[in-house]
């Protein structure tokens, strides 16, 4: 059994804004092992990307507030440490990497120098052992002719190269634990292959643990081992991989699942099962379960009780009072 | 059976060598420079009442293939047919009273709908700029189309600002059928969708094609909802098609090895399958369509190039039938079986 590295206990995050309170992470627990990779998924605002800049302490505070939870991480608790002793783990021992390569790379820097920037911070190199690295990790993530790419400014690489671009500067840290938020969405499919491909590689080169951030589930289905599914900031189900798939047991995992087509079998002139109604309004806090609008399976008790995760099976938690095999379904009006 | 019985249908749309090219002006003296060749010579037909796909990477022309159809965009050259009439060759006032039967449907439901307005007066304004209703009449078109596409009619009277994404899109949509069209250009109708609300909005589309027999031309990069939708579906490259065909024969039997490394690519929600399945990885980047390769716009990535690919430009041949593919490397290897 590999080791835990990361423990995530009960890690809450609000915000306060002009029009209440944003309830976005509620309460979230789950453990990472060393090597491993899980998968985050959820729709836009469900709390997937706070989760993982609040466990990084990057959440800005005004208007944002972590206001309970624990971070383990090699006996430390992130969210505790000095803010110091936090920068040095952040881009070192655990890097990340965003949605949007042009907003997250400094336009007026050659690419090179802001690699060889975290070298220098995170690795203690001198300059010119830090440009000969940073032409490793260029190379390392595929990109073409990279030492002379060193000297290009981010608009000049497209944005497959500068996803690559800010992979190896995350890389430069050696971290132990990588976190990808939605890394591939702004691409395009042949150049999002390209880069989980990548990934792939890197991770069973180095041995990295990943978290990985996505609305997708089908880029998952190929990449994690275990699977968390948020929804309105809880965590509402837990499972291996294989297990998700083939036996989603939250109405929402399950919606999520069957409005999906799919590419490789034919199933037209059948219906996609939309899940009606909208996304959750996480300036309320609702007294019972908050897919419960949404719902075709709700029983009364999931007005009156917010259910929290329970097992249902080998690694397999979810938050729900009713078993969607066996439930009754009833028409929702959006 | 559903393929022989589309084959006898009219032809509503036919494309022929349609080309836009945008100039690159540079300079203090605002010199042309070069050109964009966004879409460069595509031909191709839209049948009565089908659902035709058109994918392809972001930066291929298939949007700008889909608003030069409708004339939005002054084609450079070729032309487009509606019911056998030539659109490009229309006055300005023939083209407005076309654009009845042909609509849009854009993108992005936050910037394609005017803050200002209610949604009575942006679903209202087709039908009032074609003198097709007015008073009592018009207000209760709108709550028709309103209902139609599942919205409230109470909810007239508010302002785009108070509806989520895929309300919005609805909203688009009722503005689209306002004037009764015969073919609607769908661009990227979902995309900027939750997934959620992705379905809701397909499905919509879908039922009221069934109701109402609109023609769709499906803009998307999306190849598992095309899959899910199109009858037909059209691929594009570098502002050309390289394949067409009926959904499933080119989805099960794709040739053209830009269109199998791209269905490779697409990832599927199964672990069991994903386990199972091999990726054509392609090599860099789609060149710049302001200065595309010579020959086959393809093989600066191709694996199979070979010299012919370098000198000619390949022409869509229907090769198997109802499915036409545009390569050499293809049309070879049926050549020799």
């Amino acid at each position: 059994m590999a080791e835990t590295l990361l423990q995530i206990e009960n890690l809450t995050t609000k915000f306060h804004t002009d029009d209440g309170t944003v309830n976005a992470v509620n309460g979230i627990s789950y453990t990472l092992k060393e090597g491993e990779t899980i998968g985050v998924v959820g729709e836009s605002g469900c709390g997937k990307s706070v989760h993982a800049l609040s466990l990084m302490r990057l959440i800005p505070i005004p208007p944002g507030e972590i206001t309970d939870g624990e971070v383990f991480y090699r006996g430390r608790d992130l969210l505790k440490i000095p803010i110091d002793e936090m920068r040095n783990v952040r881009g070192g021992e655990i890097a990340m990497v965003f949605q949007d390569p042009m907003t997250s790379l400094n336009p007026v820097m050659t690419v090179g120098k802001q690699i060889m920037e975290v070298l220098r911070l995170h690795a203690g190199m001198d300059e010119d052992q830090a440009l000969d690295r940073a032409g490793e990790l260029l190379e390392l993530v595929g990109i073409p002719e990279a030492r002379a790419r060193l000297d290009s400014y981010p608009h000049e690489l497209s944005g497959g190269m500068r996803q690559r671009a800010m992979i190896a500067m995350a890389l430069g840290g050696n971290p132990q634990i990588l976190i990808a938020d939605e890394p591939t969405t702004a691409l395009d499919v042949t150049i999002q292959a390209q880069i989980i491909e990548l990934v792939k590689r890197l991770r069973d080169m180095i041995g990295m643990t990943i978290i990985w951030i996505t609305h997708d589930l089908g880029i998952m289905a190929g990449l994690a081992e275990r699977m968390l599914v948020m929804y309105a900031g809880y965590l509402v189900e837990k499972a291996s991989a294989k297990d998700l798939y083939a036996n989603p047991s939250h109405p929402y995992t399950l919606g999520l699942l069957k409005s999906l087509p799919r590419a490789d079998t034919g199933k037209r002139n059948q219906r996609l099962i939309p899940i009606i109604g909208r996304p959750p309004d996480l300036l309320s806090t609702p007294k019972g379960c908050p897919f419960l609008p949404r719902c075709r399976y709700a029983i009364d008790r999931c007005a009156e009780e917010n259910p929290t995760l329970k097992e249902i099976g080998p690694e397999h938690e979810i938050a729900c009072w009713i078993d969607v095999k066996t439930a009754e379904t009833h028409e929702v009006i959006g | 059976m559903i393929e022989t019985k589309k084959e006898k249908k009219d032809v509503l749309v036919r494309v022929e060598n349609l080309k836009k090219h945008f100039p690159i002006i540079t300079g203090f003296l605002r010199r042309t420079s070069g050109q964009v060749r966004a879409v460069d010579g595509v031909s191709f037909k839209i049948f009565q009442g089908e659902t035709l796909g058109l994918v392809g990477e972001s930066g291929c022309g298939k949007s700008t293939l889909g608003r030069t159809i409708l004339q939005l965009h002054i084609p450079t050259d070729g032309k487009v047919f509606f019911e056998g009439l030539d659109l490009s060759e229309m006055s300005r006032s023939e083209l407005r009273s076309m654009r009845r039967r042909m609509q849009i449907i854009f993108q992005d439901p936050y910037s394609s709908l005017n803050p200002r307005m209610t949604i009575e007066k942006i679903i209202a304004e087709p039908l009032t700029i074609h003198h097709s209703a007015n008073g009592k009449e018009l207000r209760e078109m709108v709550e028709v189309l309103l209902e139609r596409v599942g919205l409230n009619p109470l909810f007239a009277n508010r302002f785009p600002h108070e509806f989520s994404g895929g309300q919005r899109q609805r909203i688009g949509v009722a503005r689209a059928l306002a004037l009764n069209p015969s073919f609607i250009v769908a661009d990227e109708p979902i995309s900027a969708l939750d997934v959620s609300i992705q379905a809701q909005v397909v499905n919509l589309l879908e039922d009221l094609q069934d109701e109402l027999g609109h023609t769709y031309l499906f803009i998307a990069h999306d190849l598992s909802m095309v899959r899910h939708i199109c009858d037909r579906v059209a691929v594009m490259y570098l502002g050309k098609i390289v394949e067409i065909g009926s959904v499933d024969e080119v989805y099960e039997n794709p040739q053209h090895p830009y269109l199998q490394a791209l269905l490779s690519a697409v990832p599927v929600p199964d672990p069991m399958v994903e386990e199972q399945r091999q990726r054509i990885i392609l090599e860099g980047d789609v060149p710049s369509p302001a200065n595309p390769p010579v020959g086959c716009n393809f093989n600066t990535r191709c694996p199979i190039a070979f010299d012919r690919c370098f000198q000619e430009e390949p022409d869509l041949k229907e090769l198997i039938p109802r499915h036409e593919t545009a390569c050499f490397a293809v049309e070879e290897r049926m050549a020799l079986t």
